[in-house]
């Protein structure tokens, strides 16, 4: 597909010497490659503290009543577990880690357009981090608002809100900035003659990603300063005593946040297009129409976000609106999965961990979007709003989709990232057992969420129990699987095998440079000949 | 593919700009003292437009941009009427 020419004199950007020697030649890295790994440390760091949240959460539901721990700690453990894995996990996750590594080699760039500029985001996510975890120590206590600081009770309740809501708002600037490098990366840094439509579809989905984060990332964190001015200096935007009006709040935020999780599906569903050709050694189906649906999810998904609001009081003309809205906006995500199994069909599947994973990320999206479905229809969203249904098809799209894509992404990638392969057997062993425990864990939600178990409820109805019983013991098989998994990575990237430069016979560009790249990744400008996944 | 190349503005030219700019603030201020009823707003967000666009246009360059590039800008805009039209369905019909 294209003309690469080996680097002559070849050291890997991880043996690389620069002007920093030691810890410092990470901390001021500008090599995309260094700063993606150290987003992936940080993010690995924030998913394990946020697992363990998610576990302590499933001991108190493994009885009714009290079980570890009182209420008001409960409702700040479901807080803290929920910033973490929105903030500072699932939203930068696969944008701001593979993407960061992979977009410059896949349109064949040596690096982002704004290196420096790209350094300084993963400061300010250190910063939000840091702010985020100091919001749970000081002195009025840990925040009760759950991840969605909802007015009025954000406005009026004593925990640390503003810190809180404060880190919230620095975690956006990375995210914007990330967004910005990416959407002029792609626009000035392609390589001779790779235009758009010649463009892998991992880097389509993180342009669409990028225009979101660009976007609408400003949009939360004007809210969020509102709800800090609102606080202090009790300035009536939200609070109807000041007169304010607290659906605004909920219409800022969603304005936000429904785009948002695109802003985690899309890169997750890029991944799954990369893998997919690779392992069936096909040409992607429809490259056009995945290409375009990207945007179209991006798109449209910008305007869907009242589904979120059904309940609250808005107008019933505005909730049909959202309604139909949200059912246009599962047209492109539905033209995703059609062309990921369409390309498997009659392909030469090569059955390997990433694209097990991939596998498994279809089964869990199908179900998270269909589940959707549900959730976006007024008549039965009213039934089960609020509920654990709702917790169900939310991890089911946000862990299953992005959580499964990451992992589908890290094994698929490591022995680029790092040189080193990995033992497949005990992947596909850490595979199997996550699968099993992550629908042991969320599937019985949607059963006690239609029968009315209330979500964010530390307490219940003995009936309950069962589920309850089997959603805690899912989560425990969940965390077995997911030790497995990290070990079995860290083992190979550390002592694993040399890894050649195209383990898996893929044909994007980053299987052409050598394992792990060198600093600028390619020797010369590659020469782009034909389609990037021209497996003939 | 990159697009590398740069636009020099002649001096002149910038300052004609900002004349023009400074003369619709000058504008914005006046008007607010007159009484327009429901219209006052809507006249200070017009000159408002009409200001960000000159800005978009001539300081930020977009007028020498591809017509991508221009596009791309337009369409921001139009999302962003999209939501707060949208917004504005669920205030004007509850």
């Amino acid at each position: 597909m294209s003309n690469v020419s080996a680097n002559s004199e070849y050291v890997s950007y991880l043996d690389h010497q620069g002007k920093y020697k030691g810890i410092m030649s990470w901390i001021m890295a500008t090599d995309h490659k260094r700063i993606a790994l150290l987003y992936m440390y940080s993010i690995m760091t924030f998913f394990i503290i946020g697992v363990v949240l998610g576990i302590m959460m499933k001991l108190e539901m493994l009885t009714p009543g009290e079980t570890i721990m009182k209420a008001k700690m409960y409702n700040s453990v479901f807080t803290l577990h929920g910033i973490l894995m929105i903030f500072m996990v699932v939203i930068p996750g696969l944008s701001a880690v593979f993407g960061n590594f992979f977009l410059p080699i896949h349109i064949g760039a040596k690096d982002v357009s704004f290196p420096k500029l790209n350094r300084f985001s993963w400061w300010i996510f250190v910063v939000g981090s840091i702010m985020a975890v100091l919001s749970q120590v000081l002195k009025d206590g840990p925040p009760d608002t759950g991840w969605t600081f909802y007015a009025p009770y954000s406005t009026t309740t004593s925990s640390n809100v503003i810190m809180a809501t404060a880190a919230a708002f620095v975690l956006g600037f990375s995210s914007i900035l990330t967004g910005l490098n990416f959407i002029v990366t792609i626009h000035q840094l392609r390589a001779p003659g790779m235009k758009f439509f010649n463009m892998p579809l991992f880097p389509w989905a993180l342009y669409a990603t990028a225009w979101i984060q660009l976007l609408a990332t400003p949009v939360i964190g004007i809210t969020l300063l509102m709800l800090i001015a609102e606080r202090a200096f009790h300035i009536g935007f939200f609070d109807p005593a000041l007169g304010g009006d607290p659906l605004l709040f909920q219409h800022l935020f969603w304005i936000y946040s429904h785009p948002a999780v695109y802003v985690m599906m899309l890169p997750a569903m890029g991944v799954i297009t990369e893998i997919i050709p690779t392992f069936c050694q096909r040409q992607i189906y429809g490259y056009k129409a995945v290409a375009v649906s990207s945007l179209a999810i991006a798109g449209v998904g910008f305007l869907v976000w009242g589904h979120h609001m059904y309940t609250s009081g808005m107008s019933d003309t505005a909730r049909w609106f959202f309604s139909l809205l949200t059912f246009i906006v599962a047209v492109p995500s539905a033209i995703k999965v059609f062309n990921w199994i369409t390309t498997m069909y009659k392909g030469s599947i090569d059955v390997k961990p990433p694209f097990l994973y991939a596998l498994a990320f279809i089964f869990l999206f199908i179900i998270g979007g269909t589940t959707g479905l549900l959730l976006g229809s007024v008549a039965t969203n009213v039934q089960v709003h609020d509920t654990s249904f709702v917790v169900a098809h939310f991890h089911y799209i946000i862990f299953g989709g992005m959580g499964f894509a990451f992992f589908a992404a890290i094994h698929y990638w490591l022995p680029k990232m790092y040189g080193k392969m990995y033992d497949f057997k005990m992947a596909n062993i850490g595979l199997v057992i996550n699968f099993i425990g992550f629908n042991l864990l969320y599937f019985p939600q949607f059963i006690i969420g239609i029968q009315g178990m209330p979500r964010r409820y530390f307490d219940y109805p003995a009936k309950f129990q069962p589920a309850q019983l089997v959603s805690s013991i899912g989560g425990f098989i969940l965390v077995t699987g997911l030790i497995i998994m990290i070990y079995t990575l860290v083992k190979g990237a550390r002592k694993g095998a040399p890894a050649p430069a195209n383990p898996w016979r893929g044909s994007t560009l980053e299987w052409q440079i050598p394992s792990p790249p060198s600093v600028e990744n390619f020797d010369e400008e590659p020469v782009i000949k034909e389609n990037p996944y021209d497996y003939k | 593919m990159a697009n590398n190349t740069t636009h020099t503005i002649e001096y002149q030219s910038l300052s004609k700009t900002l004349l023009i700019l400074l003369f619709l603030t000058f504008v914005t201020i006046s008007i607010a003292s007159v009484q327009l009823g429901a219209f006052t707003l809507a006249v200070a967000l017009l000159i408002a437009c009409v200001k960000s666009f000159i800005v978009l246009s001539h300081f930020m360059h977009l007028k020498y941009e591809s017509l991508l590039l221009r596009i791309l800008v337009a369409m921001v805009f139009v999302l962003f009427a999209l939501i707060v039209a949208i917004t504005f369905i669920d205030y004007a019909f509850r």
